[in-house]
């Protein structure tokens, strides 16, 4: 045992004289100093990365056996389901993954917007975090078109169309994206190298800049207050703690339950219903016949419901180009918050009753138009999205008024916890 | 070390001529990957007209073929819907000369066809490219009081009438594109193709 670990104490030490292997360690593991006040809101971050990391090892499975191409891509799919030993697992990890993988980053991004993660001196971590999140919904659109059933196919087919109400080049970009005058062998072909090359690269490179840039500023907390401003002697934080082993055997605890959940999906509600797999993508895909309802996946639904609200033209612009824009105004605004936000203190325990309220209002609005986006349209429903469409850009085109004239609590010195 | 003091001149020029240099040839180098994007020849050359027998279709009934990739509607209509198609009021339909939308000039009319009995159509919603679903009822109450028979598209609710033009207050912003199409007989056309053009 001591010959091994002395054995192992050299290793580290050659590759040291080589490499920054304990310093990278020490600065971004051992030694980086965490908050001591987490909570469990502060578990989605890692649980993300274990999700990307499920979707990079069970897709490099599935591309072994699957075919992109618009004759083979959904018999190819089924084939993994049926023949191929565990395939089923494997495929149902990835899918079931994938809307996972959209409710962790959904919690991860509120816990941003309860404890104001995104304040300054965090803003950059923010906008890389947003990229990671235009990227995440991309990634997810691509490769919800290679099964190639009917809800990949018309899925496609509708979200391409949106670049098409783009004024004068809109059509000639729409042809560009799809590689054929309609969705063709040709889209899907292109679609599934971008989900399995492209795409997986930008995530992986946006989670390392997010990350650098985390640990540059250091991690936010429930209290919204800098620990860096009370240090000991050594200039270690008061109120931090390093990340390992501390975080790390914290962490380990979160994800063993975060599998279990995760497993239970697996195996006992993998469609969900049809709000994970839609039941009309089980129909190989057919140009010539839409299906009777087609709806988004789930984590879509909110800025479909937006889009669909646009029902109105005016100032010449038509109801289908000002859907657009205002769906792409609803993700795009997230971007804003860092300046939107005027409230001088960071956390929701601090801040007064009008900033609750309207978090509280626009988590409902988020709700229920993500609801309504996966039911069929109707008059009346396309009344509610749009008062709830309204509702949602108040909360943010407000925001500089209601930060600044709410009471806010005085944030005290030190984070609050209860030692354990 | 050398001698010489540092010429900065001389190299903000030869970094900035090496910028310029090197910039012209990126983007000479993007435009075969660009292009790569565009359909291909064999994308392109996939445009054939198809041919289509009106003879099995009864009053009041659809067929679909394929052109291009696309649905291709052929509505055999009834006397009492075509009747209909010229009795809406003004403000019914969004465009019901079909001034704003794409058809030959022989279907500029309130049956958008050569001959009205038979209506040809792109199946294609002009929002955002779903195939509408047929609805041939013209008695349909949940479709609102002024509907005739026509296409509901199940993906945003738009509404078209039995000539595929579109209702007001939809999210479509146009009528349905009719397709070139010539008859080659009494019961046979050609889809893809207008008279005088050959094959």
């Amino acid at each position: 045992m001591n010959a091994i670990a002395k054995n192992a104490k050299n290793l580290v030490g050659w590759i040291d004289q080589r490499f920054p292997l304990m310093s990278i360690w020490n600065e971004h593991i051992a030694q980086y100093y965490a908050p001591k006040n987490f909570n469990i809101w502060y578990y989605f971050g890692i649980f993300s990365m274990v999700m990307f990391v499920n979707q990079i090892l069970t897709g490099i499975w599935l591309t072994m056996n699957y075919k992109p191409s618009a004759i083979d891509a959904f018999s190819s799919v089924e084939y993994i389901m049926r023949d191929v030993d565990w395939g089923w697992l494997i495929r149902y990890m990835h899918s079931t993954g994938a809307s996972f993988f959209f409710i962790v980053i959904y919690l991860h991004m509120f816990r941003a917007l309860m404890y104001g993660s995104y304040k300054k001196p965090r803003e950059l971590i923010w906008i890389l975090g947003m990229f990671l999140y235009l990227t995440l919904m991309a990634e997810a659109f691509f490769g919800y078109i290679l099964p190639w059933g009917q809800m990949s196919y018309w899925g496609a087919q509708v979200i391409i169309s949106l670049f098409g109400a783009i004024p004068f080049v809109g059509e000639s970009l729409q042809t560009l994206i799809m590689g054929d005058y309609v969705v063709s062998d040709a889209t899907l072909n292109r679609f599934f190298s971008l989900h399995v090359i492209a795409l997986p690269f930008a995530i992986a490179g946006l989670v390392l800049l997010h990350i650098l840039a985390l640990h540059e500023v250091g991690s936010n907390n429930p209290d919204g207050i800098e620990i860096k401003n009370h240090k000991d002697a050594d200039g270690k934080p008061l109120d931090g703690i390093p990340f390992h082993p501390y975080y790390t055997s914290k962490d380990f605890v979160g994800i063993v339950v975060f599998l279990m959940i995760f497993a239970a999906v697996i195996f006992f509600a993998p469609e969900m219903g049809g709000y994970f797999l839609e039941h009309n993508n089980f129909i190989p895909a057919n140009p010539m016949q839409t299906p009777e309802h087609i709806a988004p996946v789930w984590y879509f639904t909110p800025f479909y419901s937006i889009l669909r609200a646009n029902t109105v033209n005016f100032f010449w612009i038509p109801a289908k180009l000002w859907g657009v824009i205002f769906m792409g105004f609803a993700v795009m605004i997230f971007f804003l918050l860092p300046w939107l936000d005027r409230s001088p203190v960071r956390s929701m325990r601090y801040k007064g009753w009008i900033s609750r309220t309207a978090l509280g209002i626009f988590v409902i609005s988020f709700l229920i138009l993500g609801y309504l986006g996966a039911l069929p349209p109707t008059p009346a429903r396309t009344i509610v999205a749009q008062i709830f469409t309204v509702i949602y850009f108040l909360f943010f085109l407000l925001m500089p008024v209601y930060t600044s004239i709410d009471k806010t609590k005085k944030v005290p010195d030190r984070v609050t916890t209860n030692a354990h | 070390m050398s001698k010489n003091p540092t010429d900065k001149a001389r190299r903000e020029f030869l970094s900035g001529a090496t910028l310029v240099l090197g910039g012209v040839g990126a983007s000479f180098a993007a435009i075969p990957f660009l292009s790569a994007f565009k359909p291909s020849a064999k994308a392109k050359a996939i445009g054939a007209p198809v041919e289509a027998n009106l003879k099995g279709i009864e009053p009041g009934q659809r067929i679909i073929v394929q052109w291009r990739g696309k649905p291709v509607w052929i509505v055999r209509r009834t006397t009492e819907q075509i009747e209909a198609l010229s009795s809406f009021d003004n403000k019914t339909l969004q465009d019901p000369d079909s001034n704003a939308s794409d058809q030959p000039d022989f279907a500029k009319n309130a049956w958008r066809s050569k001959d009205s009995e038979f209506l040809v159509l792109v199946g294609i919603c002009t929002h955002l490219g779903c195939s509408p679903n047929f609805f041939p009822g013209m008695d349909n109450k949940s479709m609102g009081a002024d509907w005739k028979g026509g296409f509901y598209c199940p993906c945003h609710g738009s509404k078209f009438d039995l000539a595929g033009r579109v209702y007001a207050g939809v999210p479509a912003p146009a009528n349905m594109p009719v397709p070139p199409y010539k008859f080659l007989s009494e019961d046979k056309i050609l889809i893809g193709e207008l008279d005088g053009e050959s094959a």
